[in-house]
């Protein structure tokens, strides 16, 4: 699956929190929660973002609570790609659950700026940043959660595993 | 192969005889927990899936707490979508406000003696891996993921790696286990242990109490970790023997011990008489200070509580302390016990009105203005002494409101001196 678009850039231990703040958690809604996206660390965010946009973020990208409302405040906003330092682990189970396409690749990380022009294929997991020329290889998934992947995520895997 | 505690608890539920650092295995849970807030998102992913019943009953767990008293009309109707799936698959362990059994989830599993060591727990907050403290295994999850587990009874992991931490020494007054997570999340960072295990030893352990683990497992999460655990000794059986009388008579739990061998990715040594009291400055608990160094920050408000300090030893300390002063004017000290337990002991005992005298508001069990929910949330420059785990921006209100995080000590001090503040001031 390739994507492509606007690179949204963000630091280290962007928490669950400001992701989309718990006095949204009334709903699980995705239009609800992607009317306050990132809402405590960027207010421009919803407005600017259009679909299949790309957010790159630091170290531990989603830490704090384990609201899976998150990834999917984020994927409701257009968002086709979250390329990160390293996620941490709720988040990064969450985001596989909820189909949110994820890249790890630090180096990507550090030669991508806010603006960029991005493309990146989720299956090899070549980045390209067209602004400046560069390509970027991400870390490769596990075999077993590239299983997981393939059947539809979690749902559609342990649909399988309960007709067996 | 050398395992830790964790490692052999994990390979014990996937049926291997051994596990390594990074295999992904297929475990079984020993219990499956959500909340008010991840439980209802779980149910409707559990709809899809086609499965008539839950894997059982008495192991998939449903907490009330963090909107509770219900805040308004649509967390009225989380709580609504929750109770109605519970009475319908008549889960064991799902209770009404003000039940002696209620309270917030990480205050009451272990308190109630549901989970006893050994143990293999999610729960869809991030707060689950606070039962390591038993020498069980748990940890965080999302909302799919519960939904699964409580279809099949089992999810994958990762096997971590481990941290070790290695305990000497003995606190020194008022020092408790909250300023030993916060110091080691301030030397490791909050993705210190990212993706592994803290693993507690050494004689140190004997320096906290049951409550005081919990508090330190609790926040291993802090620092990234996927679990915190300790070794279980004479503390922990003392613990489940009042909690849970008929397993603990019956054996009915495993102690697992790390192999001596056990491979560590690092070793902190740390020497307990070397803690001082401590706080975590906005916006990350990882930015820690000496409380003592930060007495120049005023304050508008305190919240004693939550799943990391709401326990009865935390209201005993605050209304011990604060027993004949009297909270500062300008401040507003909200007392959260953490449990109805904890707040019928806390009654019994006096304290409540103690904390009472002294000018706090008490307030039924909730994780309320924790996460900047309800029953205390802070304005636009305010700022709060909590003993929560969090102080990211905007987490208990305003995006620019402050939260400092503290242990009771600390806290209580700083209600009476209207800034942060230490006991030895009072």
């Amino acid at each position: 699956m390739k994507v492509s678009g606007k690179v949204f850039k963000y630091g280290d231990n962007i928490d669950t929190d400001v992701i989309i703040p718990a006095r949204h958690l009334t709903s699980a809604d995705p239009e609800h929660l992607k009317a306050h996206c990132m809402e405590d660390l960027d207010v421009t965010f919803r407005d600017r973002v259009k679909a299949g946009d790309i957010i790159v973020a630091g170290k531990n990208f989603g830490c704090g609570s384990s609201r899976e409302h998150a990834p999917v405040a984020i994927k409701a906003s257009g968002i086709s790609l979250v390329i990160a330092n390293d996620f941490a682990r709720i988040f990064y189970r969450n985001s596989i659950n909820v189909g949110l396409p994820i890249l790890e690749c630090p180096e990507a990380v550090g030669n991508i700026s806010e603006g960029d022009e991005l493309e990146a294929d989720f299956d090899t997991g070549v980045i390209t940043d067209k602004t400046t020329g560069k390509s970027f290889c991400a870390k490769a998934f596990p075999e077993f959660i590239k299983n997981i992947m393939e059947q539809g995520g979690l749902v559609g895997y342990t649909e399988s595993k309960v007709r067996d | 192969m050398p395992m830790t505690m964790t490692q052999k608890i994990l390979a014990d539920h996937a049926g291997l005889d051994s596990v390594a650092p990074g295999d992904l295995i297929e475990a079984k849970l020993d219990y499956v927990m959500g909340n008010d807030v991840t439980t209802p998102p779980a149910i409707k992913v559990f709809e899809k899936l086609g499965v008539k019943e839950v894997f059982d009953k008495d192991r998939v767990l449903m907490i009330q707490d963090h909107f509770t008293p219900n805040k308004d009309i649509k967390s009225a109707e989380l709580n609504k979508t929750m109770r109605c799936f519970a009475r319908e698959h008549e889960i064991t362990h799902y209770y009404e406000l003000g039940r002696r059994e209620m309270g917030i989830e990480h205050v009451i599993l272990p308190d109630n003696g549901i989970v006893l060591p050994g143990d293999l727990v999610i729960g869809a907050d991030s707060h689950t891996c606070t039962y390591g403290a038993l020498g069980s295994f748990s940890t965080g999850v999302g909302s799919t993921d519960l939904a699964c587990a409580m279809a099949r009874g089992v999810t994958w992991f990762k096997v971590p790696e481990a941290i070790k931490v290695n305990l000497t020494g003995m606190f020194r007054k008022y020092v408790t286990g909250k300023d030993l997570i916060l110091n080691i999340i301030g030397k490791i960072g909050v993705d210190g242990a990212l993706y592994k295990s803290l693993e507690f030893g050494g004689e140190g352990i004997k320096a906290l109490s049951m409550d005081g683990r919990l508090t330190v497992c609790n926040m291993a999460v802090e620092c990234g970790a996927k679990n915190g655990i300790f070794p279980v000794d004479n503390y922990t059986l003392k613990y489940i023997s009042r909690t849970n009388p008929d397993r603990f008579i019956r054996s009915d739990y495993k102690i697992y011990q790390a192999d001596e061998d056990a491979e560590y990715s690092q070793v902190l040594d740390i020497d307990l008489d070397d803690i001082d009291l401590t706080v975590a400055l906005p916006h990350l608990p990882s930015n820690t200070r000496k409380a003592s160094e930060c007495t120049d920050l005023k304050i508008d408000q305190v919240v004693i509580g939550s799943c990391t300090n709401g326990r009865l030893e935390d209201i005993a300390a605050a209304a011990t302390l604060l027993k004949g002063l009297k909270v500062h004017k300008d401040v507003r000290c909200i007392v959260i016990p953490g449990s109805q337990m904890v707040y019928r002991q806390a009654l019994e005992n006096g304290w409540l009105q103690d904390l009472d005298d002294a000018g706090c508001v008490i307030s039924t069990p909730t994780c309320g203005p924790c996460l900047g929910g309800h029953m205390g949330v802070l304005a636009k420059g305010e700022r709060c002494v909590s003993t929560t785990n969090r102080n990211f921006v905007g987490r208990m209100g305003d995006p620019e409101s402050e939260v400092i995080l503290s242990g009771v000590p600390v806290a209580v001090s700083s209600a009476v001196l209207g800034r942060v503040g230490t006991p030895d001031e009072l």
